[in-house]
């Protein structure tokens, strides 16, 4: 199905969910053939932000694997569903020294995830599927689900110098 | 993103260029499972030169074709690693459950 033609999706900004100016704000369709559009708009907004080439790696993959999720599970493989992502820089100073990070948003308005699902597999098993969450906690600082309103949020955040675990120590403010 | 098959001896080597994702990687797991379980070739090296993105759903192809080698008592082995193919492998813990080789020579080494 061409993207292109779907049908105009549910009016995600009946919810107020973004009240501040955003670096990037993508609106896109649940075709995965649109995921490639995603790392392609990513990659020079992280490489901007001055994250190593590893980071940007990670950064680009958390987010391609959270849209993935949203098409294959909050979606269900339907193809014309609305999905935003907003970008934006991150500050914050610890211990005398200021941190560059990127803050991702992702919205979608298929039914509420039962947090208890939202449990990464064990992975001392070998089968295939369900690496995806796995692989978004291990590549961002911080992943934060919330039910806002009629919508599914996913923050993501990360660090250009940190390590594992220190994420939310230090005041975090957007620049 | 294209997959191709060539045969070198007595393996048979799958090329695939650009990337792999959500949108592609069941063709993967078909020209996998293709080689391993209906052609029953006894050794399959999957080229990823040209792949310079993997994700999990790509991850899990690798995985079906590595099962099924093992049922079918073939080899299942890569070559060419991305950085970010070997840390998608890595930070999934697959890495070390893989035949991983620099190149096609060594991929397809008696």
């Amino acid at each position: 199905m061409n993207p292109i033609a779907a049908k105009q999706p549910r009016d995600m900004n009946k919810s107020s969910k973004v009240t501040r100016a955003f670096l990037l704000k993508l609106e896109l369709r649940s075709h995965p053939t649109l995921l490639c559009v995603i790392r392609g708009a990513l990659q020079p907004l992280v490489e901007m932000l001055g994250f190593s080439a590893e980071h940007n790696r990670e950064i680009i993959r958390a987010v391609d694997e959270a849209v993935a999720n949203i098409m294959r599970h909050s979606y269900q493989g339907r193809l014309d569903q609305p999905i935003e992502v907003y970008c934006n820089r991150l500050q914050r100073r610890t211990n005398g020294e200021i941190e560059q990070g990127v803050e991702v948003l992702l919205f979608d308005c298929g039914p509420a995830v039962d947090t208890t699902k939202l449990e990464a597999r064990p992975l001392d098993e070998v089968r295939p599927g369900g690496l995806g969450l796995h692989i978004i906690r291990g590549s961002m600082d911080t992943v934060q689900y919330k039910r806002a309103g009629r919508l599914n949020r996913l923050r993501l955040v990360k660090y250009a110098r940190t390590s594992k675990g220190e994420c939310g120590s230090a005041e975090e403010k957007p620049s | 993103m294209k997959i191709s098959a060539r045969r070198v001896e007595t393996a048979t080597i799958l090329d695939v260029s650009g990337n792999i994702d959500m949108s592609n990687s069941p063709e993967v797991r078909k020209a996998l499972l293709r080689e391993i379980r209906e052609k029953g070739v006894t050794r399959v090296a999957l080229n990823l030169t040209g792949v310079a993105y993997i994700d999990s759903s790509g991850v899990a192809s690798l995985v079906e074709g590595l099962k099924a080698s093992r049922e079918s008592g073939s080899r299942f082995v890569l070559f060419g690693l991305s950085d970010s193919a070997r840390e998608v492998l890595k930070i999934s813990r697959l890495l070390k459950l893989f035949e991983v080789y620099d190149d096609e020579t060594q991929a397809i080494a008696p």
